[in-house]
C-alpha cells in the first residue's frame, strides 16, 4: 500500500504540473483528495493491514495528502497571478497620449521684471512705494529740482491734462512723496515701480506709456559707494553672478553726482558683439548722489542727511533678459507672446 | 554737436591719441560720443587738377572737354558734364585707377567719341552731404578758391582723413558746446594744457564809436548785459579758403562766404555766436537793443515774416528790428557779395530769453541752441577779436578802435567752498589734499586752500558748478567712477518687504494665473467713446473723465475710467488672428473726477478686470469641449475672492451694467457695496466689436484690497467630533425666486444644526407647472455637543420645508 500511495503521489503531482486552469487544478482536487478519490479509498482499506503497518500507512497517508495539498495551493496562486496579469494587460492604455490640461495663465513679462526687482531689493531691506500716476507740476518736475523754465524739460515730452496737472513722466514724484509723508524723518530704503508716460511716437523702441522702477535710500552717511554697491549687488542678483557694472559720468537735475550705468554684455561677455554695439556694456539704468534741493524739498535736512536714487526702466530690463526686439509686443497682449512667459 | 578730431587737435595735444581712444575718454568722464563719422567714405586717388583749357565737346552739347594738368608730366583729356566747370579752375580730379564712395572705381572711357581720362568731382561725389555744400557748387565741381599745385593730395588738401565725433551731451554741459570747451575737457581728463588762440586784432586809427552807438534799453537790461558792435571797413566778400570751408563742413554747417563762415568758425570754436550786419545796409548810425513791440514783425535771415511779442528781445537801428536776439538775423542787413562794411555783433543775451523766442517762433539755430543754455560771459568779446582778426586776414578789412559796447556784464569766477571730508564723506573715497588739488589743476579752476578746505574758483566756462554737490561731481569724474570703492549702506535697520495690500495683490494675481487667467497690461488713454462703453468700477458722484490737454490723437485723448475697453481691443486683436480663446485679466488704474480745480488730481482707483471668450477647457482627443460660460468666469471670481478672505462678505444679485448683457450680468457687492459686476458683454457691443460670446468682470480692486488687508487673520477650528446627516430636498418655486434667496431662507427657517447648504441641481421644463422651476439643495445637519437621531433631523428638516412654502411658496418636487 505504501507503494500505491507513492504511485497516487506521483500520478496527482504530475497532473497539477500539467494544470492550466485554476479549474484543472480543482479537478485534480476532487479527484485525488475528495471523499470517493484514491488516497480515501487507502485509507478506508487499513482495516486490512497490521497493527505495524497500519500507523505507517497511515502517516505516508497524511504526507502525500499534504504535499498535494501544497502544491495545488503553490499551483493555484501561481495561475492567479498569471490570470490577473493577462486581465490587467487587457486593460492597458496609451501612457503616451497627452494628459488632460488643466487651464494655465501667466504673469505679464513686465510684472515678473517688477516682483523680481521688488524681491531683489526687499531681501536688502527696501520696501515698496507707489504713488499717483497724474501728477502735478511740482512733485513730477519742480520738487525734483526741474524749475519751470529748466533747460533739463526739454528731455521729456509731457501729457499734461492742465497747466498743472500732467502724467508723470517718471517714476521719482514718488521719492519726494515718500520723503514728505515720512514725518519722522526716519531713514528710506524704497523702490517705487509704476507706470509713465511721455509724448512719443509709439515704434519698436518708443511707448508713450512704459513702466519704471525707481529707487531711494537716505539717511545720515549713505555715500557713492553704496550706491555702486547696492547696484552690483542687485545686477548680479538679477542678471547673473558674473555680470559687472561700469558707472559712467551723466547729468540728471534730481542727483549729483549722476552715473550712467552699464552692465557687462551677456552676449559677449565684455568683448563687444552686436547686442552691445562693439562696446561690451550696455546701458541699464540711470542713478546718482540726491540732489541737495530735492532732500531739502522733501524736508530732509542736506546738512544732516544724504541719499542716493536710481531708476531703470522695466521695458528695456524685460527686452535684456527675454531677448525681445519690439516694445509694442508688451502691450498688444497677443497671446502668443504672453503664454511664452510661462516659466518661473 | 559734431567734433572734428583734427579741429580738436589745435587746441590741445592729443597726437598720441586716435579719434576712437579721444571718444572713449570723452564718453567715460561724461561727455557722450554717440557716433565717430569718418569724413572720408572710401575715397583714394584724387588730385588737385589745373584746367588748362576748356571747350565745348563737338558731340554733346552738355559736355566740356578740358585739358587738366594734375601734376604728371602730360596733361589729361577729362571730359566733364558739370556746368560750372571753366579754364584756369583748381578742382578735385578723380585720376584713373580713383576710387570714390560706394566703391566705385575710375577707368578711362569714351564719352561720346571723346577719351576722359578720370573725372573732375563734386562735393557729393567726394562724400560730403548735401546739406552742407556751399550752394554754389551744389549741381556742379567743387572749385578750390585758391592756387594749388596741380598733383597735390586732394585727399590731404579737404581733410578728407578727418574723423568728427558727434557728441550726445547732457543739459549741464553747454560748454561742450564749443570746441574749447572740449579742448578744457580734454585737457583735464589728460592734465595737459589747452593751446591759447590767437585773439590779437591789428586795428586802424579811426574809432568805431565814430560810426555807431550801442544803446540797451532799461526794460532789456536784464535780457541783454552786453552787446559788443566790432566795426571792419573795406572788406571783400570772397569764399572761403579750403581749410576754412571744410572744418565747417566737417561741422555740420554750410559754408557761405568768408565773413558769415568766420562768425560760424568762431560760434563752434567759442561757443559764442556772432552776427555780421552790413553795416551799410543797416538802416542806421544805432544799435538800439529793446523788447519787441506787440505785433512787431521783422523778415528774418530765412525769408519768413515773424510776427514778436513784448516777450521777445530785438535788435534794432533806432527804428526798425534788423536781428531776432540771439535766434536769428533780419534779412535787410544781411551781409552780400556787394558788403563792404561791417558791424560784427558780440552779446550776451540770457537764456530764457532766448529759449522763450526759439520756442514761440519755432526756430532752433546754432545760436539759440548756445544762448539758450547759457554761453560763457568771458568769451564774448574775446570771440569778437578773434572773428575780427580772422575777418581782416580772410576779407583783407580794417578793424576799427572798439568795440563799441554795452557792458554791464559779470565775468568774475564764482567761489565755492568745499573740504576733503565733504568730498570723502559723499563719496565713500579715501582721496587725499594732493589728489584733489591735481584734478583742480587739470580742470584749470583756481582755488586757495587752507586748514578747513579749499575756495574753488569756478570759471564762468563752467556755468553748471554752483554748489557743492557739483564740485563733488567733477572730482569723482575725474578721479574716475570706477576707482571709487564699492560698500554697501549702513542703514539703521529697515525691515522692508512688501505691505499687507502689496501681498494680497500678489497673492490675487497668481490665484487668477493658476486657474488659467494670463495677465494683460494695455494703456490707459483711450478716446471718451471707447471709455463710455462699460460704467467705471470707481466709487463716487464726479465721474467726469480726466482729457489731455493737446492729445497726440482721439485714441489717446481720455484717461480711462474702465479697463474693460482695452482687455476687449486685446480680444478682438487676438480673434483676427485666429486666436479664439482668450482668458485675460488687468490690474490697473482707472481715473475719475474731472478736475474741479486745474490742480486737483483726478482719483485713481486700481480696477481689476477680465474677459473670457471660446473655449475654457478643450481635450480634442477626449472630445471634450467646454465653452466660457458666465458660471465658469463667475467660478473664477468666487476663488479669488476666497483667496482675499472675503467669502463672507461678497454678495451677487442680478443687475444692469451699461454694456453688458441685461439678463446674464451680477451687480457684486462687498459689505453691501456695489464694487463691480460679473456677466456677458451685451450682444450689441459684441457685434459692434466683431466679437461673440466673451464673458468679462471688473471689480474695485482697491476696496477689495482694503477690505482683504483689514479681514481677520485664519483661525482654526476644531474638526466635529460627531457626524453629519445629509438630507436633500428639492424644491419648486416661481421661476423669478433665486438661488439666493431660496438659501437665504433655507438658512432663516433653521435652527443651529443647520450647518450648510449647497445646490446640487437646476431644473425647468417637463413635468413642471409653466412658470415654476425647480432647485435641489443639499442640507447639512450636526449638533457639535452629540451624534443626532433621525428623528432629531427629521423635525429640523421638515420645519425648514414647511417655512419655505409659507415664505416663497415653494412646495417639495413629487414627481
Amino acid at each position: 500500500m505504501l507503494d500505491r500511495l507513492g504511485e497516487l503521489k506521483n500520478e496527482a503531482l504530475a497532473k497539477v504540473n500539467d494544470a492550466s486552469t485554476v479549474k484543472d487544478l480543482k479537478d485534480v482536487r476532487v479527484s485525488y483528495l475528495g471523499k470517493k478519490g484514491p488516497i480515501t479509498e487507502v485509507l478506508r482499506g487499513m482495516g486490512q493491514l497490521s497493527e505495524e503497518e497500519r500507523p505507517k500507512v497511515g502517516q505516508k497517508a497524511n504526507e502525500v495528502r499534504e504535499e498535494i495539498t501544497t502544491k495545488l495551493e503553490e499551483k493555484e496562486q501561481h495561475l492567479e497571478a498569471v490570470a490577473l496579469e493577462e486581465k490587467l494587460q487587457a486593460e492597458s492604455i496609451d501612457v503616451t497620449l497627452p494628459g488632460r490640461p488643466v487651464p494655465r495663465g501667466n504673469r505679464h513679462p513686465l510684472s515678473s521684471v517688477i516682483e523680481t526687482v521688488e524681491d531683489v531689493f526687499s531681501g536688502m531691506g527696501f520696501s515698496v512705494a507707489e504713488g499717483p500716476e497724474v501728477e502735478t507740476d511740482y512733485y513730477n518736475f519742480e520738487a525734483l529740482n526741474l524749475p519751470k523754465e529748466h533747460p533739463a524739460r526739454d528731455m521729456q515730452d509731457t501729457f499734461f491734462l492742465t497747466k498743472e496737472l500732467l502724467l508723470r513722466t517718471q517714476t521719482s514724484p514718488v521719492q519726494v512723496r515718500t520723503m514728505q509723508n515720512n514725518e519722522a524723518k526716519e531713514p528710506i530704503k524704497i523702490v517705487c515701480p509704476g507706470k509713465v508716460y511721455r509724448r512719443d511716437e509709439d515704434d519698436a523702441t518708443h511707448s508713450h506709456q512704459f513702466m519704471q522702477i525707481e529707487g531711494l535710500v537716505v539717511d545720515r552717511n549713505i555715500r557713492m559707494s553704496d550706491l555702486k554697491g547696492v547696484l552690483e549687488t542687485f545686477v548680479k542678483s538679477y542678471f547673473g553672478p558674473d555680470r559687472n557694472i561700469r558707472l559712467r559720468p551723466s547729468f540728471f537735475p534730481f542727483t549729483e553726482p549722476s552715473a550712467e550705468v552699464d552692465i557687462s554684455c551677456a552676449m559677449c561677455g565684455g568683448d563687444g558683439c552686436r547686442t552691445c554695439k562693439h562696446t561690451g556694456w550696455i546701458e541699464v539704468l540711470g542713478a546718482g548722489i540726491v540732489h541737495p534741493n530735492v532732500l531739502e524739498m522733501g524736508g530732509y535736512d542736506p546738512n544732516e542727511f544724504s541719499g542716493f536714487a536710481f531708476g531703470m526702466g522695466v521695458e528695456r530690463l524685460a527686452m535684456l533678459k527675454y531677448g525681445i526686439d519690439d516694445i509694442r509686443h508688451f502691450y498688444t497682449n497677443d497671446v502668443r507672446f504672453l503664454n511664452q512667459f510661462d516659466r518661473a | 554737436m559734431l567734433v572734428s578730431y583734427e579741429w580738436l587737435k589745435q587746441y590741445v595735444d592729443i597726437e598720441d591719441l586716435s579719434a576712437e581712444e579721444v571718444a572713449e575718454k570723452l564718453t567715460r568722464s561724461g561727455v557722450e560720443v554717440d557716433f565717430i563719422h569718418d569724413m572720408n567714405k572710401g575715397v583714394t586717388g584724387v588730385v588737385v587738377g589745373h584746367i588748362l583749357t576748356c571747350e565745348q565737346h563737338p558731340d554733346a552739347d552738355k559736355l566740356s572737354l578740358c585739358t587738366v594738368d594734375i601734376g604728371e608730366e602730360e596733361t589729361v583729356q577729362i571730359v566733364c558734364g558739370a556746368n560750372n566747370v571753366a579754364e584756369g579752375q583748381y578742382v578735385p580730379v578723380a585720376k584713373v585707377g580713383a576710387v570714390l564712395p560706394g566703391n566705385f572705381k575710375i577707368k578711362k572711357s569714351k564719352l561720346r567719341g571723346e577719351t576722359s581720362h578720370g573725372m573732375i568731382c563734386s562735393l557729393k561725389e567726394l562724400g560730403f552731404e548735401a546739406k552742407v555744400t556751399p550752394k554754389e557748387f551744389a549741381d556742379g565741381i567743387y572749385v578750390f578758391p585758391s592756387v594749388i599745385e596741380p598733383g597735390s593730395d586732394a585727399i590731404e588738401y579737404m581733410r578728407l582723413y578727418d574723423k568728427v565725433m558727434e557728441l550726445d551731451l547732457t543739459p549741464n554741459r553747454a560748454d561742450c558746446l564749443s570746441m574749447l570747451g572740449v579742448a578744457y575737457e580734454m585737457a583735464a581728463i589728460l592734465g595737459r594744457d589747452v593751446n591759447l588762440i590767437d585773439e590779437s586784432v591789428v586795428r586802424g586809427e579811426e574809432q568805431a564809436s565814430d560810426y555807431v552807438s550801442v544803446n540797451v534799453k532799461d526794460d532789456a537790461t536784464d535780457a541783454c548785459p552786453y552787446y559788443g558792435a566790432t566795426m571792419i571797413q573795406n572788406v571783400k566778400i570772397a569764399p572761403s579758403p579750403t581749410w576754412l570751408q571744410t572744418y565747417l563742413m566737417a561741422s555740420g554747417v554750410r559754408p557761405v562766404n568768408n565773413v558769415v563762415d568766420v562768425t560760424n568758425f568762431v560760434l563752434i570754436e567759442y561757443g559764442q555766436p556772432l552776427h555780421a550786419f552790413d553795416f551799410n545796409r543797416f538802416g542806421s548810425n544805432e544799435v538800439l537793443v529793446r523788447k519787441a513791440g506787440e505785433g512787431e514783425t521783422i523778415v528774418t535771415l530765412d525769408g519768413e515774416t515773424r510776427t514778436l511779442s513784448t516777450d521777445h528781445l530785438v535788435i534794432t537801428n533806432g527804428q526798425q528790428p534788423v536781428a531776432l536776439a540771439g535766434v536769428m538775423g533780419g534779412a535787410d542787413s544781411e551781409v552780400q557779395d556787394d558788403t563792404t562794411s561791417i558791424l560784427l555783433e558780440a552779446a550776451y543775451f540770457d537764456a530764457p530769453t532766448v529759449r522763450r523766442a526759439s520756442r514761440d517762433l519755432g526756430i532752433r539755430s546754432d545760436s539759440s541752441v548756445r544762448f539758450e543754455k547759457g554761453v560763457d560771459p568771458k568769451r564774448v568779446p574775446a570771440a569778437a577779436d578773434r572773428a575780427a582778426r580772422l575777418i581782416a586776414e580772410l576779407a583783407g578789412g580794417t578793424v576799427l578802435q572798439g568795440p563799441v559796447a554795452y557792458d554791464e556784464l559779470n565775468v568774475e569766477p564764482k567761489p565755492l567752498d568745499i573740504s576733503l571730508q565733504a568730498i570723502n564723506r559723499s563719496l565713500g573715497t579715501d582721496l587725499d589734499e594732493d589728489t584733489v588739488e591735481a584734478i583742480f589743476k587739470n580742470l584749470q579752476f583756481a582755488f586757495k586752500g587752507d586748514e578747513n578746505g579749499w575756495t574753488v574758483y569756478i570759471p564762468t566756462r563752467r556755468q553748471d558748478i554752483m554748489i557743492e554737490a557739483d564740485i563733488i561731481e567733477e572730482v569723482a569724474r575725474l578721479y574716475g567712477y570706477d576707482q571709487i570703492p564699492t560698500t554697501l549702506p549702513d542703514v539703521s535697520s529697515t525691515t522692508g518687504g512688501l505691505s499687507v495690500a502689496q501681498s494680497v495683490k500678489r497673492a490675487a494675481k497668481q490665484y487668477l494665473e493658476t486657474v488659467g487667467v494670463a495677465e494683460a497690461v494695455t494703456y490707459s488713454l483711450t478716446s471718451p467713446a471707447v471709455d463710455d462703453t462699460f460704467d467705471t468700477v470707481a466709487k463716487g458722484e464726479n465721474e467726469a473723465r480726466a482729457q489731455v490737454a493737446m492729445p497726440m490723437s482721439e485714441d489717446r485723448s481720455t484717461l480711462r475710467t474702465t479697463v474693460l475697453p482695452h482687455l476687449l481691443e486685446a480680444v478682438r486683436y487676438n480673434r483676427n488672428r485666429q486666436l479664439h480663446n482668450v482668458a485675460l485679466y488687468e490690474m490697473s488704474s482707472v481715473f475719475t473726477g474731472e478736475s474741479a480745480s486745474p490742480s486737483k488730481q483726478p482719483t485713481e482707483t486700481r480696477s481689476l478686470a477680465g474677459v473670457f471668450t471660446g473655449l475654457w477647457h478643450e481635450n480634442s482627443w477626449q472630445r471634450e469641449k467646454k465653452p466660457v460660460d458666465f458660471f465658469v468666469v463667475k467660478g473664477i471670481f468666487e476663488g479669488m475672492i476666497q483667496e482675499m478672505g472675503l467669502t463672507e462678505r461678497v454678495t451677487y444679485t442680478a443687475g444692469r451694467h451699461k454694456g453688458m448683457h441685461p439678463g446674464r450680468t451680477a451687480t457684486v457687492y462687498l459689505d453691501g457695496e456695489n464694487i463691480g459686476y460679473i456677466g456677458q458683454v451685451h450682444p450689441q457691443v459684441e457685434k459692434e466689436w466683431g466679437l461673440k460670446q466673451v464673458y468679462a468682470f471688473e471689480c474695485n480692486l482697491s476696496l477689495l484690497i482694503d477690505a482683504a488687508s483689514n479681514s481677520e487673520p485664519v483661525r482654526y477650528i476644531p474638526i466635529p467630533r460627531y457626524p453629519a446627516i445629509q438630507r436633500d430636498v428639492a424644491l419648486v418655486v416661481d421661476e423669478n425666486t433665486t438661488a439666493l434667496e431660496l438659501k437665504e431662507a433655507i438658512y432663516a427657517r433653521s435652527s443651529n444644526l443647520l450647518k450648510d447648504v449647497s445646490l446640487f441641481d437646476v431644473y425647468e421644463g417637463e413635468n413642471l407647472a409653466e412658470g415654476k422651476k425647480s432647485l435641489a439643495f443639499s442640507l447639512v445637519y450636526r449638533d457639535p455637543e452629540k451624534t443626532l437621531t433621525d428623528d432629531e433631523v427629521k423635525q429640523e428638516h421638515e420645519q425648514i420645508i414647511a417655512g419655505l412654502e409659507t415664505d416663497l411658496g415653494a412646495t417639495l418636487r413629487t414627481e
